[in-house]
């Protein structure tokens, strides 16, 4: 339930099992859902970003051999796909299901069972796509006729069998003729059960926003974050979509004999190209809105001024989501388009530079004349609008097409989208790490490490990325395996490895001080930041039930009004009575006054999500009995998992049985 | 706890270093073979033209924007006695500037894109044909001229513009010459155009841009651009066969191995082999020593790389289609022998 | 897709809260449906676009269409979704016979369509020699109006657990008996789909062979 029950019977009971590992399987608590999708994500960070070591180290001679070439490809293909679908969305998708509920006044989301399926889904797809390596091989291209190329026994290693047709996974290349086996089959149904998890949460999320919001919270008092949240799930809702279907077709051609791509059967590779960055521009956006909703509650709280210009940033997102549907094509500018759609296509991105500045000025709008203070949450925010400046900058160039012929699919657009989706995203949304773990914990993550960090971050990152524009001006392709040594490039290639080794040493001190601070950290008592927004009008860790009352809003920032009223100048003073109304709240919020109604726990998200990468393996595996009997099986579980959740008894006294 | 830290001018430092990086770069000046910033015809120089002015707008932006946070950052930072700021919520005059500052700086770089897209692409009357095939791992170029075929290195006369019309066999490629212009991807089953043109004879470095597969990156071109007098009789030249080896001599025997071991189901060598099968084929080597690199420009046409090469090509070319034949070191030996024949 | 089944867990409406005034599950369909028009609308999209070239091989779907035979579907299908009205009609007068009447109707008229799409595929594939793999055309056609059987086979299944449970006790209670405004939100769209499939599809590429 989101909120107290219509019955007034009902009694304030916590799910059965409250602590060990079946209460995390059958949670539907958006914060434990929220810390579970958190904790995937790292892991598969430190996976992703052991694989940008192996590049980075590969790269750090010209005409290296340290990698095979199938190895390389596969690297750098399962980097992006890491990074991309099992980093930066379900990291955002943790601080929106952490924070959402808590933004907007919420217990809980609006349909918390689907949640807890979204992240179940998105496991297990995250799964299914590593678990390739077990199953495929390196196999050398069909050539044209069907005569085969040739591998060296040398390229026949484990990494090298992952898959490795480039995210991208442009057709004819990712087809079955060019790049047979198992591998990219595994990588196009992964990307289509994470999907499907995105898709879930969207709705959930939209439907949250929507229908759950506190008493006057209009769509106007939302916090940005929560609006970048819902921008992001109408993006995804929008473009999710279209990916489905080039996957579809990508997995019907290499499976089951389509002939979509198939161009001596009439197919047409360039509609790949299309769908994919129909999807795939927005998905851009997917990745750094929520940063840039991050940030936008990082900088006030720290520059103790409200956001400038509110309403500008919220239209900003907004015209930027809008627009962000009309630009794929800038990514394709050197491909078989006509100068006409070249034309259109420069000037939507040239216009999306418009609100992306005006968020830019926005920040520094807020920050001007504040009292900043530089507490490591708004080192990382500065150092996200810093960063995302020149990723910004960068980005501007390519909309320029003719110069954009000479940098793209060069390392120079390899520094642009790093600067924006690692110096952006990642930083804006380690900066939410810091902001927000009392909020997790009641602790503080130490100050001085998290400084360290950031520092440590600021070196690294730049040695490594803002090389690769020179790298990229100087001629270096992108996923290239080897450069000659006569082209000069050793030299910024090797800073740049130098550089993502300093970047390693910056996520072991977080990791430290993560693992410290859980435990060791100082108290953070309900306010630690003085913070504007309502997740901190509740005690610190949150309560299992989030509000004890629902909360009222009467204006954007409603903590910040709770505790401070203005002089005749416009400038804050604390309410007399505001170290009382905190004290009184944190009391109430540990103590409920009235009962509350929770959400129940259930088996059948899990259930319901083991059946779709059992289908998966069904289809990758279909010519065999095997396979069609795994796709039977995987409806089957999924079938049983759906109808126990239809049937699953509504009310709390009928639970009992259902707990073990 | 959140005291202002100490360290500000080494922030202000890093916050440039991108900045200083480029610039530390160019001055240096260590333009590589592939540079893009070092135009050698007219369509890489309109480029170029292009992308400064761009750049040297986005740097004002940059330190403008960039200083304004460092200045904001040091300025309004917290210290002692500094009073709680006044709560503003925005200021719609400012916000509607500095909307408008962006849709004019924009704007103004809006024209000469569409004019260059334009420029760019439509080839002039004229310019001399040839066609680029893209095959994985190297690039096929015809002269529909006289019919001339040839791979690997494309000859050009300088001071005249090529328009080049492209496709591919297999998988896309995408044909960069950094020097002459911009990239274009060869896309099966459709056509493109690309105008090169080279004021100066000389040599020119090239890449495939496209990853087409597990050679992508030993894809390379080079253009050489020949004074015209000598472009027309290399171009005259292609058309004559090569000259029969000596009978009894090693390069005959190198002959007799590439009749028996194969090689002529992929590679064109006049007289001997005219039929190269036209949708899957190697090189024509009837001229071969004329190029100085081989196997898709990635390797020099030196004995000891085409030793290497022949000795197991999936090894030096992951995913070749040319397979690893066993040959013995005699039998190289022999080939070479005959392939320096190939002149 | 799946999230359809769900009893009303949260049940919304206290009026304290800002709201749209629209139960959420019903609001989550509706969000979730025009994800699938964009679906749907990605598929149509292919289907032109290879409906409208030449091919080596043939024959392209607009060559085999029975127009007849697929009117004749359409209508069932048309049918399907008045029953399905009159199946919402009888649940708000709280007639659970009725209900369980009209849902049985419209899954049966829902497989009477998945029936003469089997048929029709059989035959396209065994006399006319259309499969997945004769040309891009003929992929996109059945990958198009294979997905739509597949909604309508989901549909169907939906129908037939809601009429199963139907007799269980709180089977459509008042809690649950907003479960067949859901399916029958679905069922409408699935519908309305497929007038788009048969008039773009069916009637105008076959008019463009004639």
């Amino acid at each position: 339930m989101s909120i107290a029950s219509e019955r007034p019977t009902t009694i304030f009971r916590r799910p059965a099992a409250e602590t060990g590992f079946w209460s995390w399987v059958t949670t539907v608590d958006h914060k434990r859902i929220g810390i579970m999708y958190g904790y995937t994500a790292f892991a598969f960070f430190l996976i992703g970003g052991t694989e940008a070591i192996l590049i980075r180290l590969h790269l750090f001679k010209a005409n290296s051999t340290l990698l095979t070439a199938a190895e390389y490809n596969s690297l750098f293909t399962t980097h992006a796909l890491t990074m991309i679908f099992l980093v930066v969305m379900p990291m955002a998708a943790a601080f929106v299901n952490y924070l959402l509920p808590l933004l907007i006044g919420a217990r809980d989301v609006a349909f918390p069972r689907m949640n807890a399926l979204s992240y179940w889904i998105f496991l297990f797809g995250g799964i299914f796509l590593y678990s390739v390596i077990f199953f495929a091989d390196v196999t050398p291209p069909t050539g044209v006729q069907g005569v085969p190329g040739n591998i060296d026994p040398s390229e026949q290693t484990t990494f090298g069998a992952l898959p490795d047709g480039g995210w991208f996974m442009y057709q004819p290349n990712a087809g079955g003729d060019f790049t047979p086996g198992k591998a990219l089959d595994f990588a196009a149904l992964g990307i289509q059960i994470l999907g499907l998890a995105s898709l879930i949460a969207s709705v959930n999320f939209i439907v949250t926003i929507f229908n759950l919001r506190a008493k006057g919270m209009k769509l106007l008092r939302m916090p940005v974050f929560v609006w970048m949240s819902l921008i992001v799930a109408f993006l995804l809702l929008f473009s999710l979509p279209i990916i489905a279907i080039a996957l579809f077709m990508v997995t019907l051609d290499r499976q089951f004999g389509t002939m979509f791509f198939d161009v001596p059967a009439g197919g047409d590779v360039v509609l790949w190209q299309h769908l994919f960055w129909l999807f795939g521009h927005p998905e851009v956006y997917v990745l750094i809105l929520p940063a840039m909703g991050i940030v936008s509650e990082l900088i006030p709280v720290f520059s103790r001024k409200p956001l400038f210009g509110y309403a500008a940033i919220v239209f900003a997102g907004a015209g930027i989501a809008f627009l962000g549907f009309g630009v794929w094509a800038h990514h394709m500018f050197a491909s078989a388009i006509t100068p006409v759609a070249q034309a259109a296509f420069a000037l939507s991105t040239m216009a999306i530079a418009v609100p992306t500045g005006v968020k830019i000025f926005n920040w520094l709008g807020t920050m001007w004349l504040g009292k900043i203070k530089f507490a490591t949450p708004m080192l990382f925010a500065i150092g996200f609008v810093t960063m995302f400046i020149i990723g910004g900058l960068s980005g501007v160039t390519h909309a320029v097409v003719p110069s954009d012929w000479q940098q793209t699919d060069t390392y120079y657009i390899v520094g642009h989208f790093h600067y924006v989706l690692f110096g952006g995203a990642i930083f804006g949304l380690f900066g939410g790490l810091y902001y927000w773990f009392p909020k997790l914990t009641g602790r503080m993550m130490s100050e001085r490490l998290g400084k360290a960090h950031f520092w440590i971050w600021m070196v690294g990152f730049n040695l490594t990325f803002a090389p690769m524009h020179w790298l990229g001006l100087q001629g270096m392709v992108r996923r290239t395996w080897q450069y000659a040594p006569e082209t000069g490039l050793q030299p910024w290639n090797q800073a740049a490895t130098v550089g993502s080794l300093i970047i390693v040493v910056g996520v072991l001190v977080f990791m430290y001080n993560w693992m410290v601070s859980k435990r060791r950290g100082k108290p953070a008592g309900m306010d630690p930041w003085d913070a504007r927004t309502l997740e901190w009008s509740i005690p610190n860790p949150t309560p299992v039930h989030n509000f004890s009352r629902p909360p009222e809003v009467h204006a954007l920032d409603a903590f910040w009004h709770m505790k401070y009223g203005e002089d005749e100048e416009g400038r804050p003073v604390r309410r007399p009575e505001a170290d009382v109304l905190v004290a009184e709240l944190d009391h109430i919020g540990t103590n409920p006054p009235e009962p509350v109604h929770l959400p129940n726990p259930s088996y059948f998200p899990i259930v319901a999500a083991a059946g779709l990468p059992t289908i998966a393996y069904g289809i990758v595996f279909h010519v065999s009995a095997l396979g069609k009997g795994l796709i039977l099986l995987g409806i089957l579980i999924t079938l049983t998992g759906l109808i126990g959740w239809a049937t699953e008894p509504l009310e709390e006294t009928h639970e009992a049985a259902v707990h073990v | 706890m959140m005291r202002a830290m100490a360290s500000r001018p080494l922030r202000r430092l890093l916050r440039a270093a991108p900045l200083l990086l480029l610039g530390a770069c160019s001055l240096i000046g260590i333009d590589g073979p592939m540079t893009s910033l070092e135009p050698q015809g007219p369509f890489s120089e309109q480029i170029n033209d292009l992308f400064w002015p761009v750049f040297w707008t986005a740097v004002v932006v940059f330190v403008l924007v960039e200083g304004a946070i460092v200045a904001a950052s040091f300025l309004f930072r917290d210290r002692p006695g500094r009073k709680e700021p006044k709560q503003v919520h925005g200021n719609t005059k400012l916000e509607v500037i500095w909307t408008a500052i962006p849709v004019i700086i924009l704007a103004s770089i809006a024209v000469p894109t569409v004019r260059g897209i334009f420029d760019l692409t439509e080839c002039g009357s004229g310019a001399m044909p040839v066609e680029i095939y893209g095959h994985q791992w190297w690039f096929e170029y015809r002269y529909p001229e006289n019919g001339a075929i040839t791979g690997n290195v494309l000859v050009i006369p300088a001071g005249r513009e090529v328009c080049a019309t492209m496709t591919s066999e297999d998988v896309i490629h995408n044909y960069w010459v950094p020097a002459l212009n911009g990239k274009r991807y060869l896309v099966p089953g459709h056509t493109t155009y690309l105008r090169l043109q080279a004021d100066e004879p000389g040599e020119y470095w090239g890449q495939c841009g496209e990853f087409c597969g597990l050679s992508h990156s030993l894809m390379r071109a080079r253009v050489v651009a020949l004074p015209e007098a000598e472009f027309q009789s290399w171009l005259a030249k292609q058309l004559e066969p090569a000259a029969e080896p000596d009978e009894g001599s090693e390069a005959a025997a190198g002959l007799a191995l590439f009749q028996q071991k194969g090689c002529i189901q992929c590679h064109t060598a006049r007289p001997w082999n005219t039929v190269a099968n036209q949708n899957f084929n190697g090189p024509d080597l009837t001229h071969l020593m004329e190029r100085d690199v081989i196997a898709g420009a990635a390797f020099d046409n030196t004995p000891e790389d085409l030793k290497n090469w022949l000795a197991n090509p999936p090894l030096e070319k992951p995913g070749s289609y040319m397979p690893n034949l066993g040959l013995t070191e005699q039998e190289i030996d022999s080939i070479i022998a005959w392939l320096e024949t190939l002149k | 897709m799946t999230d359809l089944a769900h009893p009303p867990e949260m049940a919304h409406g206290h009026e304290e809260h800002e709201s749209t005034g629209i139960d959420n599950r019903k609001l989550g369909m509706w969000i979730f449906l025009s994800s699938e028009f964009l679906f749907f609308g990605a598929m149509i999209s292919n289907y032109i676009l290879f409906s409208g070239r030449e091919y080596a091989q043939g024959p392209i779907p607009a060559e085999v269409y029975d127009i007849p035979f697929t009117s004749v579907s359409s209508f069932v299908l048309l049918m399907s979704s008045l029953t399905m009205v009159l199946a919402h009609n009888a649940m708000s007068r709280n007639d659970q016979n009725a209900t369980r009447t009209w849902l049985l109707a419209t899954a049966m008229l829902g497989s009477v369509f998945l029936a003469g799409q089997v048929f029709e595929f059989t035959t396209f594939v065994v006399h006319d020699g259309m499969t997945l793999s004769t040309n891009p055309a003929a992929s996109a056609f059945y990958m198009l109006t294979g997905f739509h059987g597949t909604h309508v086979a989901i549909g169907v299944l939906m129908l037939l657990f809601l009429r199963g449970i139907s007799r269980r006790p709180g089977g459509l209670s008042d809690e649950r008996h907003l479960n067949v405004e859901l399916v029958g939100l679905y069922w409408h769209f699935v519908d309305i789909i497929w007038i788009v499939i048969f008039t773009v599809v069916y009637l105008l590429s076959a008019s463009g062979v004639q």
